[in-house]
């Protein structure tokens, strides 16, 4: 089936439907999601949304700026770090106008409270930029924006999974998938293509992202032939709910919560005198992971404690009713009298598809604009978050980007032209769904799965090395080569999460492979990228962006310089 | 320690009639009945269909009937259950079964769309410069029904639904309307009501409760609706206050 619309969004999180929403203020705009859109993993987002408003205290955005380039270990490109903190403010009263439910103080404005890594005057100590409703901010932003789609008739396309992205002239032009339920193809002709997919933490074994975060976005991307840039960058959030990976919010720190060792101690005091238990995620997850390297763990293995007791019950029904519920509901103890096990979660990849600020993808790392195809959120890199994001900054990159995003749009819509589909677009579908349900292959999704995720965990997470690396990727292709010869038992064509599954693998195994292999080149530490083997960040040679396509000879690599901007480079301490 | 779960099976390309198959695997008390319906799918049968997205209970993906009750399968652990007996795994009642656990949820989200006015929206795209005020008390309102996941749990166990009247809005959605009704900031709650005073609208429940006792995010739905009620009562013209004028 072939639908038409002027343009079709990928992903109906929090920058897809935000771009959707923006667009379709001219133009007729479709929403694909491989699940129902209300499901996709923006909903998860606990703590809060970073803008310099000042609500509770001086705040600037030259403050916000600086802590997100500190935060980002200089990595990030600094305008477009001008750009988010700039337009944070008003992009935050724009939600509030739209009916976002934000939490209020005592003088009726939006509450605001501290996060990982934001500062007063320019590290002096923890400020309250973080705006939120309760610990349920981004489901409430996602409310609120899936109802103004609705109102401004965005059509939804839910559980339809994309497998390619459709391009005439070199212009995309559309995008071809399946229908989940019953395995038919659909084609989406449109003028402009938007990628919002989000990120790939289901790649490791223990993450804080959902089933559907399977790094479909970057496949795409490399499929046309496109670099993923600065894929090394991998968060992870410090405090996963030990064994599961469920995430608690930076927001329960910032109420009050410290971290403990096995002994009983403050740890992070040690780490990051000034911002303790506040500081960055990169620092806190390589902290928690020390420790219990040094048999600091709580029993000698491999936990810490997230201590709550001090907020009392009623502090933490009010300020982290949903946190509160996910430990009971789980670890069935009542976090104001018990400590809470954690250990770091794969949280979010700071890499994606290279754009430039207006959401255009980017076909080269000289900065030629792709046409018809843009992206925003996490699976695009603009790059405000460089080699390491703060806590807060996600929501607001994928509101001021997500906006950005679909007022290019809106302004270049009118004059796109409308591109031929490719003649073997739903062929190019077809085929690949029916060589899977055809093969006869002995391999079996699940255990190849859990080889990746047990891999990337082990060779690939907050510590690296070259040795490790290298044995990774080899790996990795060995896992490609395996994937080749699956066969799947279910042959239902319809809702057959065997097939669906099978096709999310080969995703995540192309994004593994970049990730290892970006790693493997950059031979420093910066942010979330730590190198036993090179512990030092090497400003001279490294200050610059990984740009990582495939070819038929394997991937290949070239780089980009910063830009560079009003904060030079500095060590960075907290 | 193992358990056993009795699970609904269809497949409608090859099935007149649905069937039940059980498994029994190995799980932890504290597992989430999720981890156990992944387990079957990826260690024995992966024909097994069912919904699934972030398994800790703010997507709303889960949402199936689990010993006769309405549940998300990652909220709900194996504890929770008497698991010396079988453990029976449905899909969500009133809803048409497209395979096995997968329910159609094209009417609940028609449901949700309904109750959306559709006056068209100022611009998006010109910015305002301030946000507008509003007090904690004002806020805290509508909080209750912030908590909502659109997961349809309280459709599947609503008498009035599938017993009595197919075609109301619905427990989610008149929630979903009170939230913007109990907004200071909105503008359009006379509309809204009006939405919810139209047949199969507020009126046809009765409050049975049941979607209050299922709620997985423990929101007090039923006094949602009566407020509501009460809000058309007190409002409007007495002899329309019903919809019945």
């Amino acid at each position: 089936m072939i639908h038409e619309y002027d343009v079709v969004v990928i992903g109906g999180g929090i920058a897809g439907l935000y771009t959707a929403l923006t667009a379709s203020e001219n133009a007729k705009v479709a929403v694909i999601s491989k699940v129902h859109v209300t499901r996709s993993h923006s909903v998860a987002a606990q703590g809060g949304i970073a803008a310099s408003l000042g609500n509770e205290e001086e705040d600037h955005w030259e403050w916000h700026m600086y802590d997100t380039v500190k935060g980002s270990d200089f990595l990030a490109d600094q305008h477009a770090v001008e750009v988010l903190a700039q337009e944070a403010p008003n992009a935050i009263y724009t939600l509030e106008h739209m009916g976002v439910p934000f939490s209020r103080n005592a003088q009726g404005k939006i509450e605001q409270r501290r996060f990982g890594g934001h500062t007063r005057n320019f590290g002096e100590a923890p400020i309250k930029r973080a705006c939120y409703a309760s610990d349920r901010t981004g489901r409430a932003i996602m409310d609120t924006l899936y109802d103004r789609c609705l109102q401004k008739g965005v059509v939804f396309h839910n559980e339809v999974f994309i497998q390619h992205l459709l391009f005439a002239l070199n212009s995309c032009c559309g995008a071809a998938g399946y229908d989940l339920a019953t395995t038919e193809p659909q084609v989406f002709h449109a003028k402009a293509v938007v990628l919002a997919t989000g990120g790939c933490g289901k790649i490791y074994k223990t993450t804080s992202n959902g089933f559907a975060s399977t790094g479909d976005g970057f496949a795409l991307a490399l499929d046309a032939l496109l670099s993923l840039e600065d894929m090394e960058f991998v968060q992870f959030h410090p405090t996963g709910i030990y064994g599961l990976g469920i995430l608690i919010s930076e927001a329960a720190r910032a109420e009050g919560g410290v971290l403990r060792n096995g002994l009983g101690e403050r740890f992070m005091e040690r780490y990051a005198p000034t911002l303790k238990d506040l500081a960055p995620r990169d620092i806190v997850s390589r902290a928690v992971l020390n420790e219990i390297g040094e048999g600091k763990g709580v029993e000698g293995k491999d936990y810490v404690y997230l201590d709550l007791r001090e907020l009392g019950r009623e502090r933490l029904n009010q300020k982290l009713p949903e946190i509160t519920s996910l430990i009971k509901t789980y670890l069935g103890i009542d976090p104001s009298e018990t400590q809470v096990p954690v250990a770091p979660t794969c949280h979010y990849m700071m890499g994606g598809i290279p754009t430039d600020a207006e959401g255009h993808v980017l076909a080269d790392k000289s900065g030629t604009v792709l046409p018809g195809l843009y992206a925003a959120g996490e699976c695009a890199c603009v790059s405000v978050h460089g080699a390491n994001r703060l806590g807060c900054n996600s929501l607001i990159d994928l509101v001021v980007f997500g906006r950005r995003t679909g007022l290019s749009i809106f302004n270049e819509i009118k004059a796109r032209l409308v591109h031929p589909l490719p003649v073997q677009a739903e062929s190019l579908v077809l085929d690949k769904i029916n060589s899977l349900l055809e093969s006869h292959g002995t391999e079996r999704t699940a255990g190849l799965r859990e080889a990746l995720q047990c891999l990337m965990t082990e060779e690939c997470s907050v510590f690296r090395n070259g040795k490790t690396l290298e044995d990774a990727l080899g790996q990795v292709h060995q896992l490609k080569k395996r994937l080749l010869n699956v066969g799947l038992t279910n042959k239902s064509r319809v809702f057959n999460y065997e097939l669906q599954e099978a096709l999310e693998l080969g995703n995540m195994l192309r994004v593994a492979e970049v990730i290892v292999y970006s790693a493997l080149q950059r031979q420093e530490s910066r942010g979330a990228h730590f190198r036993s083997d090179y512990p030092q960040r090497n400003d001279e040679e490294w200050l610059k962006h990984t740009f990582v396509n495939e070819t038929p000879t394997g991937l290949k690599e070239t780089y980009k310089p910063v830009a560079a901007g009003r904060f030079a480079p500095e060590k960075r301490r907290y | 320690m193992k358990a056993t779960f009795k699970v609904y099976r269809f497949t409608p390309e090859t099935d007149r009639e649905p069937h039940y198959d059980t498994y029994t695997i190995n799980a932890e008390p504290n597992e989430r009945i999720l981890d156990c319906l992944n387990k079957i799918r990826w260690q024995q049968d992966p024909t097994l269909s069912f919904r699934m997205s972030c398994a800790h209970g703010i997507c709303g993906s889960d949402g199936l009937t689990i010993n006769s009750q309405s549940a998300l399968a990652c909220q709900k652990l194996v504890k929770d259950y008497d698991y010396t007996k079988e453990i029976l795994v449905e899909p969500l009642r009133y809803f048409c079964v497209v395979k096995d656990l997968i329910v159609d949820l094209k009417p609940f989200f028609e449901r949700i769309k309904s109750i959306t006015p559709q006056t068209p929206l100022s611009q998006v795209t010109v910015e305002p410069e301030k946000e507008r005020i509003q007090t904690p008390e004002e806020r805290s309102r509508f909080d209750d029904a912030l908590k909502c996941i659109l997961c349809a749990c309280c459709y599947g166990a609503c008498p009035v639904m599938t017993e009595q009247d197919e075609g109301f809005v619905g427990p989610a959605a008149v929630l979903r309307e009170q939230r913007y009704i109990y907004d200071s900031r909105t503008t359009d709650a006379k509309e809204r009501l009006e939405i919810l005073k139209k047949p199969h609208g507020v009126w046809a429940c009765k409050s049975y409760y049941m979607c209050t006792l299922v709620c997985p995010k423990n929101i007090k739905v039923t006094e949602a609706i009566l407020r509501t009620k009460n809000k058309i009562i007190t409002e409007q013209p007495k002899q329309d206050a019903t919809g019945e004028s």
